[in-house]
Formats: C-alpha cells, sequence, structure tokens
C-alpha cells in the first residue's frame, strides 16, 4: 500500500522537475520548485522522519518559494499572461478598468 | 550540440548511480554511531526528541557552525542589494483584503513559531522550524503593505543579543564543566517540558537568531531597487 | 521486472531528481533556470541522504511515541539534513541577490551574451586587448 502512495509522489516529483526545465513562464518554474520541495516533505513523512519533513515543507515549500518570487519581481521577470496573448507586468502603467489579472 | 552532450552526460551519471546504489542494501542500515545515540540520549540527556538531542547536545558546535553559515549569508546578501531604493515606481496598494489577512495571521504564526520552539525537545520541532515560522509571521506584515518595511534596528539587536546568549551559554558550560557547549543544569525526567537542562534555552536562542535574520534577509531582498521590466 | 519496492522507489526518485538538477545546470540559458536546477538537485541530494538511514518497519526517533522498544531509524543522516535545508536557503538568497546586481549592471540574464560581454568588460579593466576566443559560441 505504501508503495503506491510513494510511486504516485515520485512520478509526480519527476514530472515538476521537468516542468521546471521546460515551461516558459517564469512564474510557473518557481510554482513547480515548490511542488517538488512539497512532494519531497511527503517522502519524508513516508520515511518516518518528521522532524525533516517539518523543515523541508517550511523551507523549501515556504520560504523558498517567497525568496524566488521576490527575486523574480525585482529582476523584472513577474508576468502573468492573460488569454489574448499578451502579458502585462505586475506594476500597472496606467489605470485598468477590467482586472484580468488574477 | 551541447545539449546532447549534456544529455549524454546526465544519462551517464544517472546509470552509474542507479547501478552504484542498487549494490548497497539500503533496507537495513548498520548503525554504529547511531545506535549509540539512540539507547543513551534518554538516560544522558533527558530529551525525548532525540533528533534535537543530537542538534544541540552531541552536535551542538556544528551547530553553532551552521549559524554562522547562516550569517554570513544573510549579512552577504544585505550587502550586496543595497539600501532603500529611491523614489522610483511605488508599489501598488494591496488592498483591503492582503492588510486584514496580514493582520490576522501575525498573531497565529507568532504563537504557532513560538509553540514549535518551546516543545522543540518534546515532540518534532526545534529551534529552526520555530525559527522559519517566526520569519514568516514578521514578514508577512511587510507583505500586506507594500512600501513599509521592517525596523532594522531592532531586528539586528535581536539576531545579535540572541547569538551572543547561545555562545554565551556555550561559554558558561566551559567555564563550569570544562567542555564547551555541554548540556548543564539537571536533566529532570523524559516528557516534561523543564527538562532536558540547557536544551529549551539553546533552542530559544537558535530560533529567535534564525528567525530574525530570515525576516531581515526578506526585508532586504523586498527592499532593493527594482531592475527595469 | 524489477521488484517494486519502497526503497527502489525512491532511490530512483532521488538520483532523477539529481540527474534532472545537473542537466539543467548545463543546458539552461537563463541564469535564473540554472538557480531553480540548483534548487531541485538540492532537494534530491537531501532525499538520498535521508534514504541511507532508513530502516524498514522502524519507528520515527522519538522517545514516548509510537510502539516502545521498537526499533527507530538512523537520526544521524536527519541532523546532517536538517542543517543542509537551512544552509540550502541561504544559498539561494545570496545567489539572488548577485542576479539582482547583475541585472541592474548588465541588463541581461542570458548566460551566453553575459560571458561575452564580461570578458570584454574584465579586459578593459585590466589594461590588456581582448581577443575573441578560438572556439565559437555553441549554436
Amino acid at each position: 500500500m505504501l508503495e503506491w502512495i510513494a510511486l504516485l509522489i515520485v512520478i509526480t516529483i519527476l514530472t515538476s522537475a521537468v516542468a521546471v526545465l521546460t515551461i516558459r513562464n517564469m512564474v510557473g518554474a518557481v510554482a513547480a520548485v515548490s511542488v517538488v520541495g512539497l512532494g519531497v516533505s511527503v517522502l519524508f513523512v513516508l520515511m518516518h522522519a518528521p522532524d525533516v519533513a517539518m523543515t523541508e515543507a517550511a523551507v523549501g515549500a515556504g520560504l523558498s518559494g517567497v525568496v524566488l518570487a521576490l527575486g523574480l519581481r525585482k529582476l523584472g521577470l513577474w508576468r502573468l499572461e492573460d488569454d489574448k496573448g499578451t502579458s502585462h507586468p505586475l506594476v500597472p502603467t496606467s489605470r485598468r478598468e477590467d482586472n484580468t489579472d488574477a | 550540440m551541447r545539449n546532447l552532450a549534456a544529455l549524454l552526460f546526465t544519462g551517464g551519471l544517472s546509470f552509474l548511480l542507479l547501478v552504484i546504489v542498487s549494490q548497497l542494501n539500503l533496507g537495513e542500515t548498520p548503525m554504529i554511531v547511531g545506535q549509540r545515540m539512540l539507547n543513551e540520549a534518554g538516560a544522558e540527556v533527558g530529551a525525548a526528541n532525540i533528533v534535537t538531542s543530537v542538534l544541540l547536545a552531541y552536535r551542538a558546535f556544528d551547530t553553532l557552525g551552521e549559524l554562522s553559515v547562516l550569517f554570513a549569508a544573510a549579512t552577504t546578501a544585505g550587502l550586496v542589494l543595497g539600501h532603500r531604493r529611491s523614489d522610483a515606481v511605488p508599489d501598488p496598494d494591496g488592498g483591503f483584503i492582503l492588510r486584514a489577512g496580514a493582520d490576522l495571521l501575525f498573531p497565529l504564526l507568532l504563537v504557532v513559531g513560538f509553540y514549535i520552539i518551546i516543545y522543540g525537545h518534546l515532540t518534532p520541532g526545534g529551534g529552526f522550524q520555530g525559527g522559519v515560522i517566526l520569519a514568516a509571521a514578521f514578514f508577512v506584515g511587510v507583505l500586506g503593505r507594500p512600501g513599509t518595511s521592517l525596523d532594522h534596528g531592532v531586528i539586528i539587536f535581536i539576531e545579535g543579543f540572541a547569538g551572543a546568549s547561545f555562545i554565551g551559554v556555550g561559554l558558561w558550560a566551559l567555564f563550569a564543566e570544562g567542555q564547551f557547549l555541554k548540556p548543564m543544569l539537571e536533566t529532570g525526567t523524559v516528557g516534561d517540558l523543564v527538562s532536558a537542562g540547557t536544551l529549551p534555552l539553546l533552542s530559544l536562542a537558535l530560533g529567535l537568531k534564525v528567525g530574525s535574520e530570515l525576516a531581515g534577509l526578506l526585508t532586504a531582498l523586498s527592499d532593493t531597487e527594482a531592475g527595469e521590466p | 521486472m524489477i521488484q517494486l519496492d519502497f526503497v527502489t522507489i525512491l532511490y530512483v526518485g532521488g538520483i532523477g531528481l539529481l540527474a534532472i538538477g545537473a542537466a539543467g545546470l548545463v543546458i539552461c540559458n537563463n541564469f535564473f533556470r540554472i538557480l531553480l536546477a540548483l534548487v531541485v538537485a538540492e532537494a534530491g541530494v537531501n532525499l538520498l541522504l535521508v534514504l541511507v538511514g532508513y530502516r524498514g518497519n522502524a519507528a520515527a526517533p522519538i522517545l514516548g511515541f509510537g510502539p516502545q522498544g521498537a526499533q527507530m531509524v538512523d537520526p544521524i543522516p536527519q541532523v546532517l539534513v536538517l542543517t543542509a535545508i537551512v544552509i540550502g536557503v541561504g544559498v539561494q538568497a545570496l545567489a539572488i541577490s548577485v542576479l539582482v546586481r547583475t541585472y541592474r549592471s548588465y541588463g541581461t540574464l542570458d548566460v551566453r551574451e553575459l560571458k561575452a560581454r564580461f570578458e570584454v568588460d574584465l579586459a578593459a579593466e585590466m589594461g590588456i586587448e581582448s581577443t575573441p576566443g578560438s572556439e565559437a559560441p555553441a549554436a
């Protein structure tokens, strides 16, 4: 029973790791890194290591994501694409009436 | 061409590692040092969490080294990033939801962080985990109100005081018993809150230092001047 | 086929993460993605380290919980990985700050362009002439 859960999580982790290198949008790549950290934290729980799991969940899936996202913001790479294909940066240059970004 | 060479290298490396790791029998480990620690940690140190007792009693010097590495990284990052930005494009206002959410989350995160630090020698937890949650608690306020920042003087004071008290406890053990960072004060019964000697004090110093350091680092990162988009 | 027990799945996952991270370090052209590949490789290494101390049918290393007298997993690799995870986030923060400074000075994050401009700037700083290298940049 435990092997199937571990297999599912390992497949998720490897797919997310490939997605880090493949996704063109930088925000998606940072989200994939957080998914890898969260999956590794669940694997630590399955290996009977609760201290390490708590640290990896707090740091790898939490703080590391915040540090990388802040770095993205300062590097000007934080872009969210809407379905029209045009990307708009997070700092608005003019008042927008329709809020299309999430 | 370069990509193909890189993929071949990665394939060969992973094949080599898989062959090597499959020869070790990973299911049963010959725990020589670990078995001694498991057998004697309850009587010698008195903490129920054996990982914390190894981290803060048997290998406390390595924890001090890790604090130095974290301090060097945070200080260098703050130095490289530079000071407050000029009056460039100001951040958009967070709105009511962000402000209310940040104000609601701050006391909850504070309580959870201190709980994990203080009960670190009984349940899974300890200085690092609680310190990270404390850093998040203080940074959530900055995230909710873009444009403000934490007071750098207070952060530096807390960090310095916590680091100095960690070394101070170690020096007290050196002068009293002859070994740097040996756990002092009586052991108590395993499972009580007041047990395991000076371990809760060291946990508290560790948690405060890590928390204030990471909060200062995040503030420096969010304060610096942005590049052009 | 290969038998599917718990330890095999985990070490395949750990080595896979390490290999994908190492491939990303070599292949990627954007500096930020190189940093993300480094983070993925660090997660894989931590997984492998904790796996070394795993013992089947054992309990977590905490006294007072679980069945008493049962065997426990090895606590020593867990202590090492605890330290390694926290140092990893410090290294990531430092790398982000260096990236921000580089972007502020040069305006780009492409590895090949930065390499060419570094050579020109370093040669100008040292006062020697810069000649383009004999190996052409990879296509």
